[in-house]
């Protein structure tokens, strides 16, 4: 096949290299990013979760995270950053992903007619990242959104006032569910697409990667699920007092000086 | 193996049964023609495969039913059908892994001819001219002198790959394949994987990522493995695509080697 021709023409015409590289890179970068905003997100459900080991625990995860220990400040700016970061990834998973979806009637009816009468699994695997991808699109940006415009908004009490009295809870148990989903079935999907196999046997491998695969949607649907109930049991009781922050228990008794970490948040 | 496919393996059709085979009916030929199913009944005997059902059917009820078969055996390839939705061969399908209602279509993806039959030839054809999937020596082969030796045991690694009968039930089954056409499927991604092994192809691998190096080829496979799930040989593509897809992606990032 060679070059395509069109691409060649294009490409002698406006003064550009061919690009015949790019369609390799851009599978691997589509698998690469992919597979980075799936352990991105298993960590912060495990940071999310400090909720389950008291109040003072997710407090001091968040001041991990804004750079106190390291700058002996909390800087909230930190978490604008990564969140741009991260916004950076899921814009450039998304225009790679994106790619794929059927992109017309003709398209998205002769697969679900195909999904529907396969009945197979990987069939309708791919299915369900269509489905949930597109929803992650606006799911993540609201998400994303608040992030970075409130980064100091962080905390036992700042997040709990979100997720009830802002009433973020509906839109955070969608994510919740649509990213864990994706995620798992993502990096089974991108891990059989690379021939990364845990066996010699291909079909053994694949059989243990889908157990992982569905292993990992249960534990971080309930570990997350576990979380979001905590945030929203402490937002209840919080209602009245929206806008106040939490003060760690060891700063309770004084008043903190000036610069410390009990400032905020 | 299935529960069935076990009994199946012991020889134990169970006969008696009566099928109610319906298959998709279409003459692309006839302007009147519109794709409908028929309906027929047939007696189940035992090991009677979908093959002999059909001839049955054609033989004493329906003359003019169109569907392709040479070998019987799961050799030739010409018989793979939509089997309740699923590719597979019709020769090599036994009706009593089904169950009495049995629904048959023909393989999607290839111009219908008529009823069962479908141009899967004409297809394999032009993947195999656009792939350029035949051997590239350097220089003239010297017919009247002994072919270069080979080790057994990379003999044996491209013999397995070129077990594949061209059926066409790795398209059919590829979602990728059935939204944009002019994917080359496992079965293309397959021959430039036996040709790349050959020592004869003297091709590197820059050459071959000019053939299946972009979307149409191994970068538009979505690893949806209905390829891997129902390849009538048992042919491991998964792997394949898997190795093809790493190797191409190396030729791309270091093109010099």
């Amino acid at each position: 096949m060679g070059i395509p021709s069109d691409l060649a023409v294009g490409a002698a015409l406006t003064k550009r290299r061919s690009g015949r590289f790019w369609p390799a890179r851009l599978d691997f970068l589509e698998s690469a990013s992919g597979l980075f905003l799936a352990l991105f997100l298993w960590v912060h459900l495990f940071a999310e979760a400090s909720i389950l080991l008291g109040k003072d625990a997710m407090y001091r995860v968040t001041m991990f995270f804004e750079g106190y220990y390291i700058f002996g400040t909390p800087y909230p700016i930190i978490i604008t950053l990564f969140s741009l970061f991260i916004l950076a990834v899921v814009v450039l998973h998304a225009v790679l992903a994106v790619r794929r979806i059927p992109v017309s009637y003709r398209q998205y009816r002769v697969y679900r007619d195909h999904h529907k009468l396969m009945h197979h699994e990987d069939t309708s695997l791919w299915w369900v990242q269509v489905y949930t991808g597109f929803a992650l699109f606006f799911l993540v940006s609201v998400h994303l959104y608040t992030m970075i415009s409130q980064p100091a908004n962080i905390g036992p009490y700042a997040s709990s006032d979100r997720v009830v009295s802002e009433w973020m809870w509906p839109l955070y148990v969608l994510l919740l569910v649509t990213a864990v989903v994706h995620a798992a079935v993502g990096s089974y999907r991108v891990a059989v697409k690379w021939g990364w196999l845990p066996a010699r046997d291909p079909a053994v491998g694949r059989r243990r990667l889908k157990w992982l695969m569905r292993g990992l949607i249960v534990f971080f649907l309930l570990l997350g699920f576990t979380s979001l109930g905590a945030y929203m049991k402490i937002g209840i009781e919080h209602r009245d007092q929206v806008g106040e922050r939490y003060v760690p228990t060891w700063q309770q008794e004084s008043t903190p000086p000036a610069g410390d970490m009990g400032v905020r948040p | 193996m299935t529960g069935n496919g076990e009994a199946v393996a012991r020889g134990e059709g169970a006969a008696g049964r009566r099928l109610r085979i319906s298959v998709l009916r279409y003459n692309p030929q006839d302007p009147q023609s519109r794709p409908h199913l028929q309906t027929f009944e047939v007696e189940e005997a035992p090991s009677m495969t979908l093959f002999v059902a059909l001839n049955d059917i054609r033989d004493h009820q329906e003359p003019s039913l169109q569907f392709d078969f040479v070998c019987r055996a799961g050799i030739c390839g010409s018989c793979a059908m939509l089997i309740n939705g699923r590719p597979g061969l019709a020769c090599r399908t036994l009706t009593s892994s089904l169950g009495e209602r049995i629904t048959l279509a023909p393989l999607p993806f290839f111009e219908l001819i008529g009823d069962l039959s479908v141009n899967t030839g004409k297809w394999m054809r032009g993947m195999s001219e656009r792939l350029e999937a035949w051997i590239h020596a350097s220089g003239e082969v010297d017919i009247a002198r002994l072919e270069e030796r080979m080790e057994p045991e990379l003999a044996e690694q491209i013999y397995e790959l070129e077990r594949c009968i061209e059926c066409g039930c790795c398209l059919a089954a590829c979602g990728t394949a059935r939204m944009r056409e002019g994917f080359v499927g496992a079965v293309g991604l397959n021959k430039i994987a036996r040709l790349r092994l050959d020592p004869r192809d003297r091709r590197s691998d820059a050459d071959y990522y000019d053939l299946i190096g972009d979307d149409n080829g191994v970068f538009g496979c979505m690893t949806l493995l209905g390829c891997q799930d129902v390849c009538p040989k048992n042919l491991d593509l998964q792997t394949q695509i898997a190795y093809m897809r790493r190797k191409m992606l190396r030729a791309a990032i270091l093109p010099a080697s």
